[in-house]
């Protein structure tokens, strides 16, 4: 089967690719691009693992094809932090402990900065139900919330102070 | 998990995937929100030689309002159907669903088209449809025809769509004063499918009811319409005679198989409370209670 030629834009880098139009998105980031943050989980789009933001949405990469991505705005896990800085969201889960095994941790996180720039204020059950594409075995997420709750708090005044 | 391998076309026009589907025939499937299709590709369960992707077609993804009835294009996804307030006000049990179907990552890729052109008897949309008596609007070779959802499933992942059709949009009647609508599932966690659900629409003038239409969610080989049960409601008060015998002929179609959540008996039996609640939710809704 031909193989297609992609381009995209990846946590803001021009990248280019050769894929089967077989190959799934998760797939061309993990082994073309070296990019291992988002995670293979169930692979049928249940556990969000795979999670990443493309052209402004979250998405389970596990479930859309590279070629979809094509022409797209891709942001992983790798792009939150900034300039060595962690991102508030990434702050906060390690001082929260958002996480034990860690392998959820990279998805909740791209869906939680998606989610706050959604809604900058969540309530909790706005939080449950803006995660609930994710799972954890580990924490029984009341962490998770609360990282996240705290992240839209330093952010919220980061915000106010810019 | 990898799907078979495939040819990829991304038309930019409903001819052209019209055309696309017209050449194709057997070997070829539209993709929409991909999120039945892509699993099923992964288990080998579908196999297309040509897969037909509808997200780079002009025109599929809207919600407008044409002489009072709701057009909706097929490519609208859940995520957009539940952030439409005007939708929501218009319709609301169809945000009220929207919320039920799968996760926010889901819903941002999954669209009301492919849930209700799939024929999956487990998917929310087609009951929903059925008890708002909307017609689906299909494009094919010879030109657009209009079925009502009412007579689209034939049978599981059958429906009455042509190999070579698109289904374009979804026409959903006006509402009229008086009319109350609900959709009520049950599911044990998010993700899930319902064990049972049924969607109620019903119009309540003066202290009667002048219109009413149940359908149900997953409880046989397709969505179900439950006309006997419809009837039932129909001139009556909606009180609680008339609640006891629509709900027992709504139980009485549903021909659910066992499955992890229980046996034939439990999921009829919820069957029954959920179109209860359904059809008492309505009616308040009716008389703004």
């Amino acid at each position: 089967m031909a193989k297609t030629e992609i381009k995209l834009t990846v946590n803001g880098e021009e990248v280019a690719g050769t894929v089967e139009p077989r190959t799934l998105l998760i797939h061309f980031l993990r082994e073309q691009l070296n990019l291992t943050g988002a995670h293979i989980g169930c692979e049928t789009s249940h556990c969000g693992a795979c999670t990443v933001d493309l052209n402004g949405k979250s998405v389970k990469s596990c479930t859309v094809f590279a070629v979809q991505a094509d022409g797209g705005e891709l942001l992983t896990v790798e792009g939150l932090a900034q300039g060595g800085e962690l991102h508030p969201l990434q702050a906060a889960f390690a001082e929260d402990h958002g996480l034990q095994c860690g392998f959820c941790t990279p998805g909740m996180l791209i869906r939680a900065q998606r989610l706050l720039r959604e809604n900058p204020d969540p309530s909790e059950a706005e939080i449950r139900w803006g995660i609930s594409g994710n799972l954890c075995r580990c924490t029984g997420y009341q962490n998770i919330v609360k990282a996240i709750r705290n992240a839209a708090q330093v952010m919220r005044q980061k915000e106010a102070a810019e | 998990m990898i799907p078979a391998n495939f040819e990829y076309h991304r038309p930019g026009s409903v001819d052209e995937a019209v055309s696309l589907l017209t050449e194709h025939g057997e070997d070829g499937r539209v993709l929409a929100g991909g999120h039945s299709l892509i699993p099923m590709m992964k288990l080998r369960l579908a196999e297309p030689a040509h897969l037909i992707d509808l997200n780079g077609v002009e025109g599929l993804r809207s919600i407008a309002e044409v002489e009072g009835a709701i057009h909706i294009g097929a490519m609208t996804t859940q995520a957009e159907i539940i952030a439409s307030d005007d939708l929501a006000a218009r319709c609301p049990i169809l945000r009220e669903a929207a919320e039920l179907i799968a996760d926010p990552q889901v819903r941002a890729c999954g669209t009301i088209g492919g849930n209700v052109a799939n024929g999956d008897p487990g998917n929310d949309m087609p009951a929903v449809m059925m008890a708002l008596d909307a017609s689906f609007v299909l494009r094919g070779p010879g030109g657009e025809r209009s079925l009502a959802a009412r007579e689209f499933y034939e049978g599981p992942f059958e429906t009455a769509r042509d190999d070579d059709e698109i289904l374009t949009a979804l026409r959903i009647p006006a509402r009229g004063a008086g009319q109350g609508q609900a959709y009520c599932k049950l599911k044990r966690k998010v993700g899930d499918y319902a064990i049972a659900a049924a969607a109620v629409v019903l119009t309540m003038d003066g202290g009667t009811c002048s219109q009413a239409a149940v359908a149900l969610t997953n409880l046989g080989i397709t969505p179900l319409y439950a006309e006997a049960a419809s009837a039932a409601l129909t001139g009556t008060a909606v009180d609680a005679a008339a609640i006891e015998a629509a709900v027992e002929a709504a139980v009485a179609i549903t021909d659910p198989a066992a499955d992890l959540h229980g046996p034939v008996v439990y999921r009829r039996r919820m069957a029954g409370v959920m179109t209860r609640r359904a059809i008492e939710t309505a009616r308040a809704r009716a008389t703004g209670g």
